[in-house]
C-alpha cells in the first residue's frame, strides 16, 4: 500500500510553519480556510470550494490587500492543501467507521 | 500564469533547466513543471514526494488506473488543465485512448472492471461534495474494494484536489495536445521527482 502519512505531515508542517514570507498565522488561517481577513477570506475560501471559479480579478484583490506576489503564492498553496487534507481526512473517517464494523 | 514569479521568478540554474526542456522536448514547459519548481523548497520538493507515493508507490492499483482516478478526480474539479494531462498519461500507460475517454465521457457506461468504477465514482462525489460517508466506504468494500485500494486511492485524490486547486487558481495555460503527450511520457518514465 502506499504510504502518504508522512510525507503529508511533511508537507503540512513546510507550508505553514515554515520559513516563508507570510505569517504562519496566516498561511493556518488559509488551510484551515477559517479566521482569514477581508478581503483576502473570499479569494482563500473560492480556492478552497471553487477553485475553477477564481479569476484575474481575485487575483488582483489579493494583491491589493497588500499581499506581494510571494505572499499570495504561499497563502493559495495553504488553502489548497487544507481543503485537499480535509476532504482525505473525512474520507479516511469513513473508511475506518465502515471497516471497523467489518 | 496569473503571478509573474511562477513564470520569471526561478533561480538562474531552473531557467537553464527550462531551456534544456524546451530544447529536448520542441515543447513549451508546462506551468505544473514552473509551479513545483519555483521556491522548490516550500512546495514543490515536500508536494512531488506526495505525489511520487500516491502515484508511483507500491499499490494493487496499476499506475493507469491511478493516472485514471486523477483524471476523473480533474475533471470532477472541473479542471481542464489537469483532466487533459492526465488523461494523456493514464491513456499511455494503458495503451488505450478508448477506455480514458470512455470513462470521462460516461461514468456508468465504460467498459471498466466494477471495483475500479465504484472507486471512481467514490472519488468523484468526494471530490465534487467534499465528503463522502460511511455508507459509501461501506458500498465500495462490498464491491470487493479492500481496504488498502481505497486508501490508496483516496491518496490519489489528495493529490489531484491540490494540484487542480492550485492550476485553477494560479491561471495555468492549458497547450496543444502534444504538450500534454510529451508530458506523459516523462511521467511515465520518471515518475513526479
Amino acid at each position: 500500500m502506499a504510504d502518504i502519512k508522512q510525507a503529508r505531515a511533511v508537507l503540512e508542517a513546510r507550508i505553514v510553519e515554515g520559513a516563508g514570507q507570510a505569517p504562519p498565522a496566516q498561511r493556518r488561517a488559509a488551510f484551515n480556510n477559517a479566521g482569514v481577513s477581508e478581503p483576502l477570506a473570499a479569494v482563500i475560501d473560492k480556492v478552497a470550494r471553487q477553485a475553477y471559479r477564481v479569476t484575474e480579478g481575485d487575483i488582483a484583490a489579493a494583491r491589493a490587500s497588500g499581499l506581494s506576489e510571494d505572499q499570495i503564492f504561499e497563502m493559495v498553496i495553504c488553502a489548497a492543501v487544507g481543503q485537499a487534507t480535509r476532504q482525505y481526512e473525512t474520507a479516511m473517517a469513513a473508511l475506518e467507521a465502515a471497516a471497523g464494523e467489518r | 500564469m496569473r503571478l509573474a514569479v511562477l513564470d520569471h521568478g526561478h533561480s538562474a540554474g531552473t531557467k537553464a533547466l527550462f531551456t534544456l526542456i524546451r530544447l529536448l522536448s520542441r515543447q513549451p514547459v508546462l506551468d505544473a513543471v514552473k509551479l513545483v519548481k519555483y521556491r522548490a523548497d516550500f512546495y514543490g520538493r515536500p508536494m512531488q514526494r506526495v505525489t511520487q507515493e500516491a502515484m508511483r508507490g507500491p499499490s494493487a492499483w496499476p499506475v493507469g488506473d491511478r493516472e485514471l482516478m486523477a483524471a476523473i478526480v480533474a475533471q470532477a474539479n472541473a479542471c481542464e488543465w489537469c483532466t487533459q494531462a492526465h488523461a494523456a498519461v493514464a491513456q499511455a500507460a494503458y495503451r488505450d485512448q478508448v477506455r480514458v475517454s470512455a470513462a470521462l465521457g460516461d461514468l456508468d457506461t465504460a467498459a471498466l472492471a466494477e471495483p475500479l468504477r465504484a472507486t471512481l465514482r467514490m472519488l468523484r462525489k468526494l471530490t465534487r461534495e467534499h465528503a463522502v460517508d460511511a455508507d459509501d466506504m461501506r458500498a465500495l468494500l462490498a464491491a470487493g474494494v479492500s481496504r488498502p485500494q481505497i486508501e490508496d486511492a483516496l491518496a490519489v485524490a489528495f493529490a489531484f484536489n491540490t494540484m487542480c486547486r492550485l492550476a485553477d487558481a494560479f491561471g495555468f495555460f492549458v497547450p496543444g495536445p502534444q504538450a500534454f503527450e510529451a508530458g506523459a511520457k516523462y511521467l511515465l518514465a520518471r515518475g513526479y521527482r
